[in-house]
């Protein structure tokens, strides 16, 4: 009789410790992202001796961390799968390209608008959460799965619809020209490689109010640094939002859906609806970044919403460690890294190692071998393939799990043992 | 109610293209012929798909490139024999008789390597871990395929019968001897597999395991090898259709599998998600759905259409064509 109370307090003394752990690992992991980004543009511009590419591409992984953060709420923490990821994010980039450039002025409209970017952020968001809901509505009475399926098919329809429809959105040409963000003033400083601290007003910008004045101000469109510090804001801002979320009541119910939807709904939660507010809040994500990765690519093609482009977001997520937010930002850094410097890269040092070990013949094409700089860019997508299976298989909770869904897990395999051991003496 | 609004759609379909057969029925018939050689190559693709979804609730990205592969290896064993393009000979038959059953079973063996390797492991994993590892061997597979004959479009010898003495006009209707095999062959393999499945010992394990895992594994199924074998029976339709679908078109390239992954698993789940028969009957309709889509609406368009009947069908009558109504688990 007094096994059981020994192992309540056991328990119970894991449960303390384990609760600083979690504190301690994500808010590490928060701090040290946080003080990178800081540190980031001074660092690299300090190295390269005042090279802004690093810092360019890193607003753009930022875009990326965004779309992570967003279809989190709908992949990790309410356990839907989302494979049309990408035509919400296509859907806020259209809406951003289509209101702020020239574009309508050439489509059967006849109108040109010039609305700004900062209004644009939350009509994108707001577009691509309506488009959510109305995807999500008819089919998330449904079993999970076939909400993966839907979205996978809206995910192609989408891109096949911006490539069909050329006097809307340019088609196969993208949409160019598109309206930089800008601010009323921005100060640079010794932080962005400025010699003093000053406010910038060097542009002129067509005023919201009367869209034919212009008045004096900053716009974004030379400056990767002012990109790189909109996106860490919007990041930051995302990240308390989407973890204000989770810890609420919303948050909870989400969590119950995903472990049991059966007994959620029992409990009284509304599961339609709960369900479908994930789905708008992660589309809205998506809607959000589309809008920030229109301004700052200043091109809008559909070839950039590809299926490629959800199945990406979704690895980041999964490889961070589904629900949770931290892993998921790392995810989506190490993802980007792979992608976008490591495997590009590879083929450049490749060639340069032949050379220094004297295999220098292995560079040049001959017969069937296309020289080796070809043939390791051949290589990355096999490499690509082996990463993911591999990460996969080392850790199929993630890099960084939950801890609270890691503990449940582990709890209930525990409780099974402890049920199986019982029966089996007493017969 | 629901069933209705699917109905309605299928009744205005079908009006609409009895509209087009009765204006132009010869040009009818003749996509008709179309949208059925392709449709038994989606078909042969789509039972992979629907097998493995069946049985481990896995969407096996891997399975259109398992297809392509399918078609890249039987070209290369192709080139050992003395074939002919020009005329077919003696030597053109043997190869064609003697490659399927080698590609076939080649094709087995990867998909059980790939599933012993990126799927077994993770069968206690959280649920989209082996979906990721999927998607990742989609990539190794095009990785492979990419080293193997780079970007470019790859030739498959056109050695099947072809030319003037091999093609007819029935009643306007133009008619090859390609035509006419690709459909005798899918309709061969597809009745194999249904005898397979509802005959032998091991087709009764994998419906039953396919039905209530642990339920088979107490009744003394073992569940390990039954997932093999589904694996083992799917790409081995998939490296047939990998090769008619090379017979048929001459040529492949390695990112065919994407695409056609996709219409396949459309089909899989247009015919029920799951079921065996299903997924033929749903791979012939979205090849003909394809087929007068190209014609009758613009081959742009049929990416719409067909993933547009893919959302409608899951919203209006979730369990397919044939599926059955499966109370939540």
């Amino acid at each position: 009789m007094t096994e059981p109370a020994a192992v309540k307090r056991r328990s119970l003394m894991a449960r303390l410790h384990l609760r600083e752990r979690i504190r301690d690992r994500d808010q590490a992991i928060y701090g040290i992202l946080f003080l990178s980004a800081l540190v980031f543009p001074m660092t690299t511009l300090f190295i390269t001796g005042g090279s802004t590419a690093y810092i360019s591409q890193a607003a753009h992984a930022g875009t990326w961390v965004l779309l992570a953060i967003g279809l989190n709420v709908v992949v990790g923490f309410a356990g839907l799968l989302d494979l049309g990821y990408a035509a919400f994010f296509a859907i806020g980039a259209y809406t951003y390209a289509l209101f702020a450039s020239s574009q309508l002025g050439t489509s059967p409209l006849h109108h040109n608008f010039h609305l700004p970017f900062f209004l644009m952020l939350i009509l994108g968001m707001l577009v691509a959460a309506s488009f959510g809901a109305l995807l999500g509505f008819p089919t998330l009475r449904l079993r999970g799965d076939y909400l993966a399926i839907v979205t996978l098919g809206f995910g192609e329809i989408v891109p096949v619809l911006s490539y069909n429809l050329p006097q809307w959105t340019g088609g196969i040409n993208a949409i160019g020209g598109i309206d930089q963000p800008w601010l009323p003033a921005w100060i640079t400083g010794p932080w962005a490689g400025a010699n003093s601290i000053s406010i910038i007003q060097d542009a002129t910008c067509r005023n919201p109010l009367a869209q034919t004045q212009f008045i004096p101000c900053f716009s974004f469109g030379f400056d990767p640094v002012a990109y790189y510090v909109l996106i860490v804001i919007l990041i930051i801002g995302a990240v308390i939002l989407v973890s204000n979320l989770y810890r609420s009541r919303l948050g909870r119910a989400w969590m119950a859906i995903r472990e049991d939807e059966v007994a959620a709904a029992a409990m009284g939660i509304n599961t339609v609806t709960t369900k479908l507010l994930a789905f708008a809040i992660g589309a809205s994500f998506s809607g959000f970044a589309g809008a920030y990765y229109g301004a700052s690519f200043d091109l809008v093609s559909p070839d950039d919403f590809l299926f490629v482009v959800s199945i990406t977001v979704l690895v980041m997520v999964v490889l961070g460690g589904m629900g949770n937010i931290s892993g998921v930002i790392v995810g989506a850094l190490v993802i980007y890294f792979i992608l976008n410097t490591l495997l590009p890269s590879l083929a450049s040092n490749a060639e340069s190692l032949a050379n220094t070990f004297g295999l220098g013949s292995l560079n040049t094409q001959k017969g069937d071998w296309p020289g080796l700089y070809a043939e390791v860019q051949r290589l990355q997508f096999l490499l690509f393939g082996l990463i993911l299976v591999m990460i996969m298989l080392l850790r199929p909770q993630g890099l960084f799990p939950s801890r609270v869904r890691e503990q449940e897990l582990k709890h209930a395999a525990v409780v099974e043992e402890e049920t199986v051991a019982e029966q089996v003496p007493s017969r | 109610m629901v069933d209705f609004g699917f109905y309605v759609i299928c009744g205005v379909a079908v009006v609409l293209l009895a509209t087009q057969a009765v204006s132009n029925p010869t040009a009818f018939v003749q996509i008709t012929v179309f949208g059925l050689a392709d449709g038994a190559m989606y078909a042969l693709v789509a039972l992979g798909y629907t097998m493995v979804y069946g049985i481990i609730e896995l969407i096996n990205f891997a399975h259109g490139d398992v297809f392509t592969l399918g078609g890249y290896i039987s070209a290369a064993i192709l080139g050992f024999f003395a074939i002919n393009e020009k005329a077919f000979t003696a030597v053109n038959l043997i190869a064609i008789v003697l490659v399927f059953p080698v590609v076939m079973l080649i094709m087995g063996g990867i998909n059980i390597t790939i599933e012993r390797i990126a799927y077994r492991p993770l069968r206690n994993a959280p649920r989209l871990a082996p979906l990721i590892t999927a998607i990742g061997m989609s990539f190794v597979l095009e990785g492979v395929m990419f080293l193997w004959h780079g970007p470019a479009t790859v030739h498959f010898p056109d050695i099947l019968p072809h030319g003037p003495q091999f093609q007819t006009t029935i009643g306007g209707v133009f008619v090859t001897f390609k035509d006419g095999f690709v459909m005798v062959t899918a309709v061969v393999l597809v009745t194999l597999l249904a005898i397979f499945i509802n005959r032998t010992k091991l087709g009764k394990a994998m419906r039953a395991t396919a039905q209530d895992r642990d339920a088979s594994q107490l009744m003394g199924i073992n569940i390990n090898r039954t997932i093999a074998a589904t694996f083992f029976i799917g790409a081995l339709l998939a490296g047939a259709g990998g090769m008619i679908w090379g017979l048929y078109f001459n040529n492949l390239f390695y990112n065919l599998g994407f695409r056609t992954g996709l219409v396949a698993f459309t089909s899989a789940v247009f015919g029920g998600i799951g079921n065996i028969p299903g997924a033929a009957i749903g791979g012939v309709l979205i090849g003909l759905i394809a087929a007068y889509s190209d014609s009758y609406i613009g081959s742009k368009w049929t990416e719409v259409v067909i993933f547009g009947i893919l959302i409608g069908v899951l919203v209006l009558r979730p369990t397919g064509l044939l599926g059955m109504r499966v109370p939540e688990k």
